[in-house]
C-alpha cells in the first residue's frame, strides 16, 4: 500500500532530522504557586488523574488561545468547531490565522503573563527546534503510538501532520507536469507560483528544496533549486502573486507549489484543480504541536493536545488532505477513515526532509541569492 | 516654514489696507496654561510615535539575548538590502515624481471652475477618498482590473488581440507597483497642493500685468516663487509616503522582498530564516536616515525658494 510505505518513508526521513537536530532537553519553568500550577507542569494525563479531570480542570479555566489556524488549513476550521461543540463550556480565541511560525513565537514573548497569550503552538520544525525552551513539555495520552522520528523525546514538541511537497494545477488550462522541465515550457508563461516568499514561508522554502532534489541536487546545497527557479523566472513563467484561495478561485494563479494537502484543499475553490506530487525523489514537511510554557490556560493547552490526538481529530485532518502523525496506529486499530486514506495522492518512492544544520544553511543562502534569482 | 508665514502676513496685510492688522495690540506670549494646553498632544505623540521608534530603532543594537552589538549594521553592507534601499528610493522620487506633476496640473485645471461649485466639490471628495486607497484593497482592486485574469486585460486580449503581459507578470513585481502607488500619490497631491494654489491672489496677477509684465512674466517672478515651497513639502509628503508604504505591496509582489519594508517584514516574522529580528531596527534606521537626508534637501530648497519670496 503506497500510502503506508509513504508514511514509513516520511518518518524514516524526519528521523534523521530529529537525530541531527540539536535539541535542548530543558524542562519548563514552573510558573507561580497559583492553583493552575498543577496543569501548568502536568507533562501527561497521569499528573491530572483522568482525561475528565483534565476536562474538569479546563473547563473551569473556560478559555483556551490558538494562533496562527487558518480554517482552510489541513481543515483547521472543522477541527476547531469539533472541539467547541465537544466542549462549549470552553471559548476558543483564534488570533492571527495568517501568521506565521516566527510570529507565533513573537506572540508568546509580547504577551507573556497576560491572559491573550497563545496557549499552543503550531509550527514548522525549523522554529520548533529554535525555540524549545518556550515550550513546556506534554506527552498525549497516544504518545506512544506517534513514531519516534516525529516526536522530541522530552514531549516538548510534538509531529501533528504532514504532508508532501506538490504542484496543484488547473487542468482544465494545462497538462499534468510530468517533471520540473516541464514547468519551463511556453504553454506555463506566467503561470507558476510558490506559496509565499522562501526566505520566509516554510512551504515556498519546501518548493525550492523539492526543486533541489529534482534537480539532481541533494539538501546540503539548495542551489540547483534556486537555479530551477532562476531559469524559471528568465524563460518568463514564474508568477510572484501570493497565493490565496481566492487567487486560485479567479484563475489568477494556476500552477501553485504548495503542500499537497494546501492543494488538495484549493479543489473546492476550482473543481478542475489536480494536485501532482513528481515522481522521483519527494521532500516532506510535518507541523508541530507545542504548548506554551507560559500558558494562561495551561489546563486547556493540554486538553487541546489530547484532543488533536484523537482518533477524531487526526481523521479531520486526514479529511483536508493531510498525513497526520497516528495514520500508521490508526490504520492497524482500524479507526482510520480508510476511504480518505486511500485517497491520498501518491506518495513518492523516496522522500527526503531536511536536518535543521542543512535549512539554516539553506536560509542563508536563499539570504542572499534569491532576491537576486527572482529579481 | 515660518518665511511664508511672512509672506502671507505682507500680502494680507496689504489685502486689508495696511496697518490694520495688529496695530495697538501686544503679542501676547504663550503663557503656562498655554503650554498645558500642549501637553495632551505631547503625551500622544510621545507614547505613540517617539517612544516606540526609539524602540525599534535601540531593537538594531542589541541582539537577541539582549547584549549591545554593532554586527545589524553590516546587513546595510548586504548586496540584496542595498538593492531593496535603492528601489525603494527609485520607486518613492519616480512615483512621488509623476504624482506631483500630474496632481498639480489636476489642481490647476481645478481653479476654473467656482471654488464652492460641484466640480470642485466632487474632486476634492474624492481626492480625500482615493487618497486613503491602499493597502490590500487597493491591491486587489488593480488584481481584478489589470491582473492575468483581470476584466480590462481580458478585454483587450478577447477584443484587440493586445496582451499586456506577453513579456510576462510585470504586474507582481517591481515594475507593477508603480501604476498603484501613482493611483494613491496624485490625489494626495491634489488634497495637499490645491489649497495653496487657490490661494494666489488674481489682484498678483492683474499686477503684474498692469505693471507691463505678460502672464509668463507673471508665473516666471510669483506664481513659481510663492507656490515653489509649498510644491516642493507637497513632493516630500508624496516620497514619504510611497517611501513607507507596505500593504499593497506586500499584497501585490510575494516574491524577493524588492523594497525595504518588505525586507523589514522578512526580518521580523520569517520562519526560515531565523534570528534576524534585530536586523529590522536597522533597516528601520536607515529609512529614517534617508527621510532626514530628503527633509535637509527640502530644507535648502526652502532656504533658495524663500530668497526669491524676499
Amino acid at each position: 500500500m503506497s500510502t503506508r510505505r509513504g508514511i514509513a518513508a516520511l518518518a524514516a526521513a524526519a528521523s534523521i532530522t530529529l537525530l541531527l537536530g540539536a535539541c535542548s532537553s530543558g524542562g519548563a519553568d514552573a510558573s507561580g504557586g497559583d492553583a493552575s500550577t498543577d496543569a501548568a507542569t502536568a507533562t501527561s494525563l497521569a499528573d491530572f488523574g483522568s482525561l475528565a479531570d483534565l476536562e474538569a480542570a479546563a473547563k473551569a479555566e473556560g478559555q483556551l488561545n490558538v494562533i496562527a489556524l487558518p480554517r482552510d488549513w489541513a481543515n483547521y476550521g472543522a477541527v476547531l468547531d469539533a472541539f467547541a461543540a465537544k466542549y462549549p463550556e470552553i471559548t476558543i480565541n483564534e488570533a492571527s490565522p495568517d501568521a506565521s511560525s516566527a510570529e507565533e513565537i513573537q506572540a508568546a514573548e509580547t504577551n507573556k503573563g497576560l491572559d491573550t497569550a497563545p496557549d499552543v503552538f503550531d509550527l514548522g520544525l525549523t522554529v520548533a527546534l529554535e525555540n524549545t525552551d518556550t515550550f513546556a513539555p506534554y506527552k498525549v495520552e497516544n504518545w506512544d503510538s506517534i513514531p519516534d522520528e516525529l516526536k522530541e523525546e522530552s514531549g516538548l514538541f510534538t509531529g501533528d501532520y504532514g504532508g508532501y511537497m506538490s504542484i496543484g494545477y488547473d487542468s482544465s488550462k494545462f497538462d499534468a507536469p510530468e517533471s520540473l522541465e516541464d514547468l519551463l515550457g511556453s504553454d506555463f508563461k506566467g503561470s507558476v507560483a510558490i506559496n509565499g516568499d522562501p526566505t520566509q514561508a516554510g512551504a515556498a522554502f519546501a518548493a525550492v528544496g523539492l526543486a533541489t532534489v529534482q534537480n539532481g541536487g541533494d539538501l546540503d546545497d539548495f542551489g540547483p533549486g534556486i537555479e530551477f527557479f532562476k531559469e524559471l523566472n528568465a524563460a518568463g513563467n514564474m508568477l510572484k502573486l501570493d497565493v490565496t484561495s481566492a487567487t486560485v478561485a479567479s484563475g489568477e494563479t494556476p500552477v501553485v507549489f504548495d503542500w499537497d494537502y494546501l492543494n488538495v484543499a484549493h479543489t473546492a475553490d476550482n473543481p478542475d484543480w489536480k494536485v501532482k506530487i513528481l515522481p522521483g525523489t519527494g521532500y516532506a514537511g510535518y507541523y508541530n504541536q507545542a504548548v506554551n510554557a507560559d500558558a494562561p490556560h495551561p489546563a486547556a493547552a493540554r486538553l487541546w493536545q489530547e484532543f488533536l490526538y484523537s482518533d477524531e481529530a487526526q481523521n479531520l485532518w486526514l479529511a483536508g488532505g493531510a498525513r497526520p502523525v497516528l495514520a500508521d496506529a490508526m490504520e492497524e486499530a482500524g479507526t482510520i477513515d480508510a476511504d480518505l486514506f486511500e485517497a491520498l495522492p501518491e506518495a513518492p518512492s523516496e522522500v527526503v526532509v531536511p536536518t535543521s544544520d542543512q535549512s539554516a544553511a539553506a536560509g542563508e543562502l536563499l539570504g542572499s541569492e534569491w532576491a537576486a534569482a527572482v529579481g | 516654514m515660518g518665511r511664508r508665514g511672512r509672506l502671507d502676513q505682507v500680502t494680507s496685510a496689504v489685502h486689508e489696507g495696511v496697518g490694520a492688522v495688529d496695530s495697538g495690540r501686544r503679542r501676547r506670549r504663550a503663557t503656562a496654561p498655554a503650554a498645558l494646553g500642549l501637553l495632551p498632544f505631547g503625551a500622544y505623540v510621545a507614547v505613540f510615535l517617539a517612544l516606540p521608534t526609539g524602540i525599534a530603532l535601540a531593537s538594531g543594537l542589541f541582539t537577541s539575548d539582549g547584549a549591545f552589538t554593532l554586527e545589524n549594521l553590516s546587513a546595510l553592507a548586504d548586496p540584496v538590502i542595498l538593492g531593496a534601499f535603492w528601489n525603494s528610493i527609485w520607486l518613492s522620487f519616480l512615483t512621488a515624481a509623476i504624482g506631483a506633476v500630474v496632481g498639480a496640473a489636476l489642481s490647476y485645471a481645478m481653479l476654473g471652475f467656482p471654488e464652492d461649485g460641484r466640480a470642485r466639490s466632487i474632486v476634492d471628495a474624492a481626492s480625500g477618498v482615493l487618497a486613503q486607497f491602499g493597502g490590500v484593497m487597493l491591491a486587489f482592486a488593480f488584481i481584478a482590473t489589470i491582473g492575468l485574469q483581470g476584466v480590462v486585460t481580458v478585454f483587450l486580449r478577447d477584443v484587440f488581440g493586445v496582451d499586456i503581459f506577453a513579456d510576462g507578470a510585470w504586474i507582481y513585481e517591481l515594475p507593477g507597483l508603480v501604476l498603484p502607488y501613482i493611483y494613491f500619490q496624485v490625489p494626495l497631491m491634489v488634497i495637499t497642493f490645491l489649497p495653496a494654489l487657490a490661494g494666489l491672489k488674481p489682484q498678483w496677477m492683474e499686477a503684474t500685468l498692469t505693471l507691463g509684465g505678460t502672464p509668463a512674466t507673471f508665473w516666471w517672478k510669483v506664481g513659481i516663487p510663492v507656490l515653489a515651497p509649498s510644491f516642493f513639502a507637497s513632493f516630500l509628503l508624496l516620497i514619504a509616503n510611497a517611501f513607507s508604504s507596505y500593504a499593497t505591496a506586500a499584497a501585490l509582489s510575494s516574491q524577493g522582498s524588492s523594497i525595504v519594508p518588505l525586507q523589514i517584514r522578512t526580518a521580523l516574522t520569517s520562519e526560515t530564516v531565523l534570528g534576524r529580528e534585530n536586523v529590522a531596527g536597522v533597516l528601520a534606521l536607515g529609512m529614517i536616515v534617508i527621510m532626514a537626508v530628503v527633509m535637509c534637501a527640502y530644507a535648502l530648497v526652502q532656504r533658495r525658494a524663500a530668497r526669491w519670496q524676499a
